[in-house]
């Protein structure tokens, strides 16, 4: 009986679920194998072959995490949790549930084996049941704090995982900065992106607790079914000049690490650095265009390099007018952000909107800065560095947090998130 | 002060049906225990999914009784502090009345789960402000009121007889109560719920801000009945069981420092910190307690 196969081999997924309980479809479970088989096959969740991977389900296995080239979702749910165990078999514990957690949030199947059970509290808290996975992606790292003696892994902090240096205009709160590790959920539901977090804080009761959480956003796919540069709540494309992540050339060059760059157990990993800008929106909309347009370089409209049309053409920082002078002016952020060139990272960036700031009445937005690069201090820092010190942005903006985390390779099936590091 | 639902018979029926079902597929699928890591919590493992035909249906009579003896006890307690209290009160004594006011609920608050069973009992001991109608606002909180707010325990003496009474008829239910199986599952987790939503927040005593005195009682009294299914959870899930001891442990430790003489600090001494670190601990337990239905059922 056709009906009965994907409760017999597969995956039951919470769209299945839905469908199948629609449909009178209990009778139907029971007899097709019986909840205990469903039970069982759903914990082994994430092998879903290749070929069934669909158009909203990002594979959450593979050489490198998914969450970082993959395109960005429409919502991000970012959570820095801090460890309050002091036993490495905790964390290693902690690591494994949220593996079989993360292969089942990623799939849309429900957690856990215990969601029927009327004496005890459901393993999936629900609020994802019949919803797609929507693209959802988990990605994990550790945070310089991980390695700092409470579990003897000093030895294998990377040396470039340090908190970043304090830098020009810096006004960062500890509610917004730091952690033990850290998830970036992104889907392209909120609602989705939420329920991953919620129920990994949940499954970390007792062995960690959440540091700070952002919840981010950008333009819908729906809203932009082109799929064009997203703006900024400046309302700037933001993006443009990102490295192409299909060019696995460039991105084994700027954002994986490999053998040489430090520890083998970051090989194929990345290193991510948050940072939580908050827009002085208020006083940008009191400035004209062209003051906006000459802090970015770029245009407004249509995202080009001032002086070029197209919003891709290259940014010619050596173009100079008729007077000689730069027609990017060289303080603008795309100016100096770019640099000679020679230095690029991988940004993806959400805003973000956390109510108003009752000090001020003031809107609390901005933007959750978030970047990937093969190394923290020759990228980040050093890019950083120059526009703190110089960028007409700054008059906009100030970062009230700051995080750094060491993103693990990639999980293979079967295996364990940071098993390279843990064993 | 909280709705209370009861599990519906039906449902029951279905929750057997799954266990046997899941031990229909222990056996046919070569035996492959589920592992521990399908579950959603460190310290819940997969009881319910394990073989359920050669768990017998546990008998709670011992520990039922032996819950009630706890509750009488506690209730001789509650009446005879509740007394001394109220002549405080009633003699005008502001400071005496004060000093006695946290210690007297320590005995209700260890209990309250029976007590919200009785119907109109806990909020008539026990509302708050704004919980009930102004009319029919009664109890502990009533004369809190009035001793920190209004310093003085003048128009409090009715208030006080009626509190006294009502301890009096607590005590009287308690005996013929319902107690059963159920009751002390979802009791020590609403014990808990009670202090993550009240009393860590220091709404529970919102002007003698001794806040920290029921979060122990609720503590303790939910840790009761942790000891008294104990025997039971250590059959059915040890490291369910061994969890739960821990995380007791660990919240009593977290509670310790703020201990001051017979009593507890004020809620206003605490940290902003401190309180989230109480707040954790607590999450911390209340999340594999509430696991330990899974001695219930077959
Ligand atoms: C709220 C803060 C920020 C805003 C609103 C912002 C916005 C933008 C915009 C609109 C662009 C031009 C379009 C594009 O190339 O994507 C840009 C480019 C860029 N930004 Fe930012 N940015 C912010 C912070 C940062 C930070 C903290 C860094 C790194 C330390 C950074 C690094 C870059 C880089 C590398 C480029 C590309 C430059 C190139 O063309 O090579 N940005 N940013």
């Amino acid at each position: 009986m056709k009906k009965s196969d994907p409760l017999l081999g597969k995956k039951l997924s919470r769209r299945d679920m839905l469908r199948l309980t629609g449909v009178g479809g209990l009778g139907l479970l029971l007899g097709g194998g019986g909840i205990g088989g469903i039970m069982a096959t759903r914990g082994a969740a994430a092998q879903v072959p290749a070929a069934e991977v669909k158009e909203d389900t990002i594979p959450f296995y593979g050489s490198h995490q998914a969450g970082i080239l993959t395109p960005s979702q429409n919502f991000l749910y970012f959570a820095s949790f801090d460890l309050t165990t002091t036993k490495l078999a905790d964390v290693k514990k902690l690591l494994e549930l949220w593996t079989t957690a993360a292969a089942a949030l990623t799939s849309g199947s429900l957690i856990g084996n215990i969601n029927d059970n009327p004496h005890l509290p459901p393993s999936d808290t629900g609020e994802a049941a019949g919803l797609t996975p929507a693209r959802c992606t988990l990605t994990f790292g550790v945070g310089p704090s991980f390695f700092d003696g409470r579990f003897g892994l000093a030895s294998k902090r990377p040396a470039k995982l340090a908190d970043l240096p304090a830098f020009k205009g810096d006004d960062l709160e500890p509610k917004w900065s730091g952690g033990d590790l850290c998830v970036q959920a992104c889907a392209d539901d909120l609602q989705v992106a939420f329920h991953a977090i919620r129920n990994l804080a949940r499954i970390a009761r007792g062995t960690a607790v959440l540091r700070w959480t952002q919840e981010g956003f950008q333009r819908t796919g729906g809203a932009d079914p082109m799929g064009t540069t997203p703006r900024n709540l400046l309302g700037f494309k933001d993006g443009t000049g990102n490295p192409d992540v299909t060019n696995a050339a460039e991105m084994q060059k700027i954002v994986w690490n490999s053998s040489g760059d430090g520890p083998a157990w970051m090989n194929g990993g990345t290193y991510m650095a948050v940072r939580r800008v908050r827009l002085r929106i208020e006083i940008w909309d009191r400035s004209t265009l062209n003051d906006q347009e000459s802090t970015f370089g770029r245009y407004r409209h249509s995202g080009a390099p001032i002086g070029a049309k197209d919003e891709f053409d290259d940014l010619n920082l050596k173009a100079t007018d008729h007077s000689g002078k730069p027609i990017v002016p060289p303080d603008s952020h795309s100016a100096l952000a770019h640099g000679d060139g020679t230095v690029k990272m991988l940004r993806r960036s959400y805003s973000y909107s956390s109510g108003m700031d009752l000090t001020t009445g003031q809107l609390d937005a901005g933007l959750l800065f978030i970047s990937f690069q093969r190394d923290l201090v020759k990228q980040f820092v050093s890019i950083q560095e120059r526009l703190s010190k110089n960028d007409r942005l700054n008059e906009y903006m100030v970062h009230t947090g700051s995080a750094v985390f060491a993103c693990f390779p990639g999980i293979r099936e079967g295996g364990t998130i940071g098993e390279s590091l843990l064993g | 002060m909280k709705l209370k639902y009861a599990v519906p018979a039906g449902l029951l029926a279905v929750s057997i049906l799954f266990a046997g079902c899941a031990n229909n597929d222990n056996e046919s699928s070569g035996n492959e225990a589920p592992a521990a890591s399908n579950n959603t919590a460190l310290n819940v493992p997969a009881a319910s999914a394990e073989p359920a035909a050669n768990v017998k249906a546990v008998d709670f009579t011992s520990a039922i009784e032996q819950y009630r003896a706890y509750v009488i006890e506690q209730c001789d307690q509650f009446v005879k502090e509740t007394e001394t209290f109220t002549n405080a009160v009633k003699a005008g004594k502001l400071e005496e009345a004060k000093a006695l006011y946290a210690p007297a609920r320590m005995y209700y608050e260890r209990i309250e789960p029976i007590a919200e069973a009785l119907g109109d009992l806990d909020p008539n001991i026990d509302a708050r402000e704004n919980d009930v109608d102004a009319a029919d606002w009664r109890g502990f909180h009533k004369i809190e009121k009035s001793l920190w707010e209004g310093k003085t325990t003048e128009g409090t003496s009715e208030v006080a007889d009626r509190l006294l009474q009502d301890a009096q008829l607590l005590r009287a239910k308690v005996e013929t109560a319902e107690i059963d199986a159920n009751l002390l599952v979802t009791g020590a987790v609403e014990l808990l719920n009670e202090v993550s939503s009240s009393k860590v927040t220091g709404e529970e005593e919102r002007y003698s801000h001794t806040d920290l005195y029921d979060f122990v009682a609720n503590v303790e009294g939910a840790q009761k009945i942790y000891e008294l299914l104990k025997p039971e959870l250590a059959k059915k899930d040890p490291a369910l069981e061994q969890t739960i001891g821990e995380k007791f442990a660990a919240l009593q430790a977290e509670l310790a420092p703020f201990k001051s003489g017979d009593g507890y600090v004020s809620y206003e001494a605490l940290k902003e910190e401190e309180i989230r670190t109480l707040s954790q601990n607590l999450d911390a337990l209340a999340e594999p307690l509430s696991n330990m239905g899974t001695i219930l059922g077959v």
